[in-house]
């Protein structure tokens, strides 16, 4: 009955040519999400890879194992000294992100642009 | 199912223990908190609510035991959709608390643990009840109707 989580690792650059590296979620993120969302980050170079980006555009619904997931994922980067900015949530779970400090760790922006912009 | 009385709607659903199917719940709210009025931006708070509660159900009050059901009860008034939870858990002991993001980056408190918070922020009311003799215990939600909406 739980959805599947999808995710994708690109990579891109910013307006001034810096590379960053994009994980791309689809589905919903709960407590199923583990191997996707901790799975793909940790399969990153915590050396070479600087800034992470989470898209969260083709995600409905994210439970608080979800949220979860996601703050486990800031701990490690953060522990590596890695930037991480999510973009593409809805108004609620930006809501949501924002109600349980998540923001204080990650900024959230509306589209990937506006995230790249501010690398 | 539904029940009709003279200005209450009741609407009825069990569901397996088993996470995912809190989504079911999820839908059934929004479309019932549709159909009342309510704005979408409270029908996302009142999803998540929902969904939450039942997972509290799912995985502490009937402990993923596949066996019992969750019940959710959701009664619409006039200006008010009220949610009743039911598990045959014995109700939740620790009251909500806010989520402190810096303990949970360095590991001090548990990353999940958020879900009741979430609740309570979310909705109007949100009342945790311990049924008698230690089980059948539920979590009552409450989202009125802003004036604009009624």
């Amino acid at each position: 009955m739980q959805t599947d989580t999808k995710s994708r690792i690109d990579q891109t650059t910013t307006p001034s040519g810096q590379p960053v590296t994009v994980l791309r979620f689809e589905g919903d993120i709960s407590s199923a999400s583990k191997e996707a969302v901790i799975g793909s980050y940790q399969s990153l170079s915590k050396t070479a890879v600087k800034t992470v980006l989470l898209d969260f555009t083709k995600v409905e619904y994210i439970n608080y194992s979800g949220i979860a997931l996601v703050i486990q994922l800031l701990m490690e980067a953060a522990n590596s000294g890695q930037k991480v900015l999510a973009f593409g949530l809805s108004a609620h779970f930006t809501k949501v992100f924002t109600m349980v400090g998540i923001t204080k760790y990650a900024g959230l922006f509306p589209d990937q642009a506006t995230a790249l912009a501010t690398v | 199912m539904t029940a009709t009385t003279a200005r209450t709607t009741t609407v009825e659903v069990r569901l397996p223990s088993r996470l995912g199917f809190e989504k079911v719940a999820m839908s059934t709210a929004a479309s019932v908190a549709k159909l009342m009025g309510f704005r979408e931006e409270r029908i996302d708070d009142l999803k998540t609510a929902v969904a939450e509660a039942c997972i509290n159900a799912i995985e502490h009050g009937n402990r993923l035991n596949e066996k019992l059901s969750v019940g959710v009860t959701l009664s619409a008034g006039t200006d008010a959709l009220e949610v009743k939870v039911m598990d045959d858990g014995k109700g939740m002991k620790t009251h909500p608390v806010k989520p402190d993001i810096d303990r949970k980056m360095h590991g001090e408190e548990d990353p999940r643990g958020m879900g009741m918070f979430l609740i309570q922020a979310l909705v109007d009311e949100a009342e945790w009840v311990v049924g008698a003799n230690g089980k059948g215990s539920y979590v009552r939600l409450v989202i009125r109707l802003d004036k604009e909406e009624a």
